[in-house]
């Protein structure tokens, strides 16, 4: 924890309490709950991903993922989520200068990026639905759009949180409460740009190139 | 096949007239007892005033302690509805043989064994295992509360919700008939479509979020918050099941939320994820909730385990036998969960190799369980033994848990389970184990802990009545369970053929009778304790002669729980504490930084229980507006940056000044 | 509805016998357990622990050789429980003058009960592997009885078992004919079940007979077992399917060889036949359904129940497996199965009839979990012309 651990021995004896009390400073264990909770939902993905890999071959007499899949749209989309990861690496980097400002623009930035993502997804799938490909039609076609939803829903969460925090900064200021949240909201983006890496290999190129 | 019209309105969803069950006398006089009951409850609090202290003091408070006392009394009520499933499954079955029917039809009998198992491991044993290590693990590690304490009370919350939903389904349309897991395809929407199985799905997604939630908060507790000198094999033993139990919770209950996720997809949406058509796979389900609930078995038992390492030590007045192995035995027990959950449907036809592993892997874990056994064996050996009601439910367990792992090994062999599968000899082993193991447990802790929670010890006659009828009623009820299951009876029957099983029924039926003596005498201990707490007030804070940091505080402990961090050289730190001539400070407080209480958690968890009522009955209004509602509380929660304040060191003082005349006038 | 001649059948009383053993390593077993399980099991009549059947019998003395394993361990820990709380308790002399209230550990103690249970289960674990790998639900019987070997020229007996809500169809290809909540095998004549499901899961499950294994829609389990003695058993479900489980029991009749002719001729006589429009009407949830004998059933009619393509027009889930395949492995240009109008469910399967590789995956069987032992290659059970359905008149 501290640097500087305060002897746990009068000397031979040993001490029972300490007349200045060891401080857990504000938040110290919420990086590890958020990492904890993190995992929970890396399991969830982990769960979709094994449904996805039992019915990826189950068409239900329907089309598969050659007929379905654009993939130079998916390649598109995946530009915009990681674009998105770096402008918000760049907005953890002035944070940690004290730059409100380019830190609120930077936000900004991630979260048109995040919307570009989110839009082209919605595209993607209208287009599928209206082409007959809908959740209902066959398992494989239910596991897809499950798992790319859920991705698709955690960046809206994403991007709901990044507007509540944009406001939070623009009130409070880069505070050290505001800079935790900011972490936390930076291993969420990051970890959503790392199942989408995922999605992007096991289901759309994998989907494709088998 | 079901009661819920097809036809949904845009105010009510599938709600109508119809939904109430007045066809049903049996849930007529329940409700009455229920609404007369609530009744009595609503008007002695307000005939008292105790809304605004149960408000401030409890609802919304984020003291670990209250929060870990509200679990229990959940669990407790709870337990009182599950308990009476039992009774009427019990009843049902010792009746209904040849042309006699029973009293309950096949439609209500089997939302009965539905309910039955899902209150009992959710809302019963899950509660009490989280509040007890929420009432304990801070005290046992020298913390003043949990790693976040907002997330701890909104936890609670949660799990009340889902228990509340679970609840209206009594009396608001039916309950799932599909057992206690809704395998598909019977739980899919073909074969179940009334609410029950929504009511199912949505109180346990609600009550998950709480239980993962808990199970964050813990770990992050328990790794961060010890005290200075306690390193991780330092920690009580209980601190480390608690440890094991809440990894196995965060690793298991998404893969639960993620299944029922999809169920609910496959019912609402209409998606083919478990349907028999177009490429689902039932079978994907039952491996996934297996997933989850195997590891589940283990979540209650190990903190079982922890407690009657505690109690088996200190009411023999001696150190832990094999601290090392106990905790290598736990942290294997926890890693071997995830390794056998096909065991639990060798019967699908999977290949014999597949088979074999998982048999094998299962009884792998009666390796470090029996070890453990050893261990508390070898703790009594050379102990003085008090025989307190504590050490007699863990001696009773000792005795009852062997028996149920000796079934539970013959059960892991695949060829075996063949016969015995589903079988109530099953049924048999299972609460053997979860009753003898982990309903034995909570009650020893209960005994165990009441009076550091209280203040004052439990009545020890009413107590041993309790334990007494409790033990025999369990071998009457559960013995003849196993016999009939090696005559091949199957489980979840509401009428059978032969006559010549009624006897074996009546007998398990009278197992019964004697347990709801058990409960009656336990529910007795609890009153005449609470009147007589004047006579058995716990001064000295240690009345067992305890061993861990929880004992070296006052009973109850007061709300920053320690006024000095205390710093710890050995796993059973307070007997060390005692031994060294260790003085309680009198001087030299300062401020103790404490969190604030807030009543987002109670609200948040009000407005779920609206959006899984409205998505039970399709009333997608108020679905809409209860996520909103959510979000926005939700949201407007991370506004509030003020949570925290200090208490003084003025009031520390007192508090301790306090303390201090009280233990002189005791002497 | 119920047959009259299966009723004048000679119906043996289940045996009051608990433990009759064919063997001597089985005597020895039966003394030893007769200590533990006697008092529990006295007076009733246990069928697991007495069946009739040699699988049942082999899985009754694999519980009798778990619980003496077991009961190495458990003996000692439940005295020891009560000889330490004894001889320990405060107060007593062995607590005042041997009291050591920090003697914690021990190597050689340890070592020894993290080791004897190990032991145990290095011996149980060697048990379970083989005799999971002997009694395999799919893997042909190679005895009738210990010492008995299976006669080369004697068939297995075909049974294709069918579980619906809330009934049991069994249908005997080897004889055209069909069955509701009864069943019968000649005595000594090894059996292969085929079984699967029509809307829920289900376990199909006669004690007396071997262990049980599940029913499930769109796959196929398998039992092999054999009945030694003649007599008339239960059997039920054994896995809860919804409200009229309770009473979805049927007869599982072991009889002589000439009466088991008999009971094929009662049914021939029977007159009734089972075709796809009565199956689609059985199919209807109904409870206590009275036993009933069919004299012809619909060709193929238990792969359509597998397939779910009784209805008239359906497409097989094989057909839709298929082309599957062909789209997995080339899409448009290979399989030709699949394009848009593939969303359609409606449509009637065209691709895999043109296609002779997607018919060869149609061959491969559907297992229990999907879960195919390594090494062990499937006979293949469906025929490419058993999907196509022939008309229900010629064979009738």
């Amino acid at each position: 924890m501290s640097t500087t651990t305060p002897s746990l021995y009068d000397g031979d004896r040993p001490l029972f309490h300490l007349a200045e009390e060891p401080h857990h400073p504000d938040g110290h264990s919420t990086m590890l709950g958020f990492w904890l909770y993190l995992m929970s939902d890396c399991l969830i993905f982990a769960a979709l991903f094994a449904m996805y890999a039992t019915t990826a071959q189950s068409f239900g007499g329907g089309p598969g993922p050659k007929e379905l899949f654009e993939l130079p749209l998916v390649a598109l989309n995946t530009a915009m989520l990681l674009f998105s990861s770096i402008t918000y690496g760049f907005a953890m980097l002035v944070m940690e200068k004290g730059n409100k400002g380019a830190t609120l623009l930077w936000l900004a930035i991630t979260g048109l990026f995040g919307a570009a993502f989110l839009s082209i997804e919605l595209y993607e799938f209208s287009h599928l639905i209206h082409e007959g490909a809908t959740p209902q039609s066959s398992a494989f076609l239910s596991s897809f759009f499950t798992l790319v939803g859920t991705h698709g829903l955690h960046v809206t969460v994403g991007i709901v949180w990044l507007i509540t925090l944009m406001v939070q900064v623009g009130r409070k200021g880069l505070i050290p409460a505001n800079k935790r949240r900011l972490m936390c909201l930076s291993m969420f983006w990051h970890f959503l740009d790392v199942v989408w890496i995922g999605v992007f290999t096991f289901v759309y190129l994998m989907g494709v190139a088998r | 096949m079901s009661h819920a019209p097809l036809t949904t309105n845009p105010i009510f969803g599938r709600l109508t007239f119809e939904s109430l069950p007045f066809h049903e006398p049996i849930l007529i006089v329940t409700f009455i007892g229920v609404v007369l009951g609530a009744t009595a409850v609503l008007g002695a609090i307000t005939y008292f005033k105790w809304w605004g202290m149960l408000w401030r003091d409890w609802f919304t408070s984020i003291d670990h302690k209250k929060i870990g006392i509200m679990y229990m009394v959940l669990g407790l009520i709870m337990f009182l509805r599950g308990f009476a499933d039992a009774l009427m499954m019990r009843a049902q079955q010792a009746i209904a043989f040849g042309d006699n029917a029973g009293y309950l039809p096949p439609e209500h009998y089997n939302q009965i064994f539905t309910a039955h198992g899902v209150i009992m491991i959710f809302f019963v044993a899950m509660p009490m295992v989280t509040g007890l290590m929420n009432y304990v693990v801070p005290l046992q590690i020298g913390a003043r509360d949990v790693s976040f304490p907002f997330l701890n009370n909104f936890s609670f919350w949660m799990t009340a919700s889902g228990a509340v939903l679970t609840m209206i389904s009594l009396f608001i349309g039916e309950y799932a008939r599909t057992g206690w897991l809704a395998f598909p395809p019977l739980s899919d929407i073909t074969a179940s479509p009334g609410v029950g199985v929504d009511y199912y799905i949505w109180g346990l997604q609600i009550a998950g979020i709480g239980t993962l939630l808990s199970g964050v908060n813990l770990i992050a507790t328990i790794l961060k918050m010890r005290a200075p000198g306690m390193r991780l094999m330092k920690m009580p033993v209980f601190t480390w099941t608690a440890l094991a139990t809440n990894v196995l919770i965060v690793a298991s209950f998404p893969v639960l939320t993620a299944v029922l996720a999809l169920l609910s997809l496959d019912r609402y949406v209409g998606t083919q994820f478990f349907t028999n058509t177009l490429g689902g796979n039932p079978m994907m389900y039952v491996n996934m909730i297996w997933i989850w609930g195997h590891p589940e078995v283990y979540i209650l038992i190990l903190p079982a385990f922890g407690v009657y390492s505690e109690v088996v030590s200190t009411f023999s007045g001696k150190r832990l036998f094999g601290y090392t192995s106990m905790v290598y035995a736990t942290i294997v027990i926890a890693i071997l969960a995830y390794l056998v959950w096909l065991h639990h449907f060798f019967t699908m036809g999977s290949g014999a190799s597949v088979n074999s592993f998982f048999g094998i892997t299962t009884m792998i874990i009666s390796i470090p369980t029996g070890a453990k056994m050893f261990n508390w064996l070898f703790t009594m050996y050379r102990g003085r033994i008090r025989f307190e009601p504590p050490m007699m439910w863990a001696l009773a367990f000792m005795l009852t848990f062997v028996i149920g792992g000796m079934s539970g090994v013959m059960l892991a062999v695949p060829p075996a389970d063949f016969v015995l599968h589903n079988s109530l000899f099953l049924i048999a082993h299972f609460h053997n184990v979860i009753i003898g193991g982990v309903l034995f447990g909570m009650f020893a802790a209960i005994n165990y802990w009441w009076p550091k929670a209280m203040g004052f010890t439990l009545n020890k006659t009413w107590g041993m009545r309790s334990f007494w009828l409790w033990v025999s009623g369990f071998y009457f009820a559960f013995m003849p369970l196993y016999v009939l299951g090696l005559m091949g009876v199957t489980r979840r029957m509401q009428h059978f053929n032969d006559p010549s099983l009624q006897i074996w029924f009546v007998i398990a039926a009278f197992g019964a009778v004697l347990i709801a003596g058990g409960i009656a005498c336990m529910l007795i201990q609890f009153a005449v304790s609470i009147r007589d707490r004047k006579d058995n007030m716990d001064i000295t804070g240690d009345p067992w002669n305890g061993r861990t940091l929880e004992w070296s505080t006052s009973s109850p402990p007061p709300d920053y729980n320690f006024a000095f961090t205390p710093v710890v050289h050995d796993s059973e730190a307070w007997w060390d504490m005692k031994r060294s001539g260790y003085e309680r400070p009198r001087e030299g407080f300062q401020d103790i930084h404490m969190p604030k209480n807030t009543a987002a958690g109670i609200i948040l968890a009000g407005i779920s229980v609206a959006f899984g009522f409205a998505m039970v009955w399709h009333i997608w209004w108020l679905a809409a507006l209860g996520f909103v509602g959510m979000i926005v509380v939700a949201i407007g929660h991370t506004f509030n940056y003020d949570r925290d304040y200090h208490i003084p060191a003025r009031e520390v003082v007192e508090t301790e000044d306090a303390r201090t005349s009280a233990l002189a006038a005791q002497g | 509805m119920s047959n009259v001649a299966v009723r004048q059948l000679p119906v043996r009383p289940r045996t009051m016998t608990a433990f009759p053993f064919h063997h001597a390593r089985g005597r020895l077993l039966a003394s030893i357990a007769a200590l533990g399980l006697m008092p529990l099991v006295s007076g009733c009549s246990a069928v697991v622990l007495s069946p009739s059947g040699d699988v049942a019998q082999q899985q009754r003395d694999l519980i009798i050789i778990a619980t003496v394993l077991m009961l190495i361990i458990i003996v000692p820990v439940m005295v020891l429980t009560v000889l330490f709380a004894r001889k320990y308790r405060a107060g007593s002399e062995a607590s005042e003058a041997e009291y050591d209230p920090d003697w914690d550990h021990s190597t050689g103690l340890e070592l020894l009960i993290w080791s004897a249970p190990l032991l145990i289960i290095i011996c149980l674990g060697a048990v379970t592997w083989t005799s999971t790998h002997r009694l395999d639900p799919y893997r042909p019987i190679e005895r009738l009885q210990p010492g008995r070997q299976i006669d080369k020229n004697v068939k297995p007996l075909d049974v294709q078992v069918v579980s619906l809500d809330w009934k049991w169809l069994f249908i005997y290809p080897e004889y055209g004919i069909a069955t509701i909540n009864e069943v019968a095998a000649p005595v000594d004549r090894p059996i292969t079940f085929h079984l699967t499901s029509s809307s829920v899961m289900n376990a199909f499950y006669v004690p007396a007979l071997a262990g049980m294994i599940y029913t499930m829609p769109s796959m196929e389990t398998k039992l092999n077992a054999v009945i030694n003695k003649p007599g008339d058993y239960e059997g039920f479900s054994a896995n809860f399917s919804g409200d009229g489980f309770a009473d979805m029991d049927f007869r599982f009749h072991g009889l002589t060889d000439a009466d088991f002719d008999k009971w094929i001729a009662t049914a021939r006589q029977s007159g009734r036949k089972l075709d796809e429009a009565g199956y689609m009407k059985l199919a209807q949830p109904s409870e206590d359904e009275p036993v009933t004998l069919y004299s012809g059933v619909a060709p193929q009619l238990y792969d359509k129940v597998m397939n779910h393509c009784v209805a008239p027009g359906s497409i097989c889930m094989r057909d839709m497996m298929a082309a599957d395949a062909a789209t997995a492995a080339g899409g448009e240009e290979n399989g030709g199965a699949t394009n848009m109008r593939g969303m359609n469910m409606q449509r009637p399967a065209e691709g895999p009839k043109a296609n002779p590789a997607a018919n060869a995956t149609a061959l491969l069987p559907l297992r229990g979990a999907g879960l195919v032992p390594p090494g062990r290659k499937q006979a293949p059970t469906m025929t490419a012309e058993a999907s196509s359905s022939t008309p229900v008149a010629d064979k009738l």
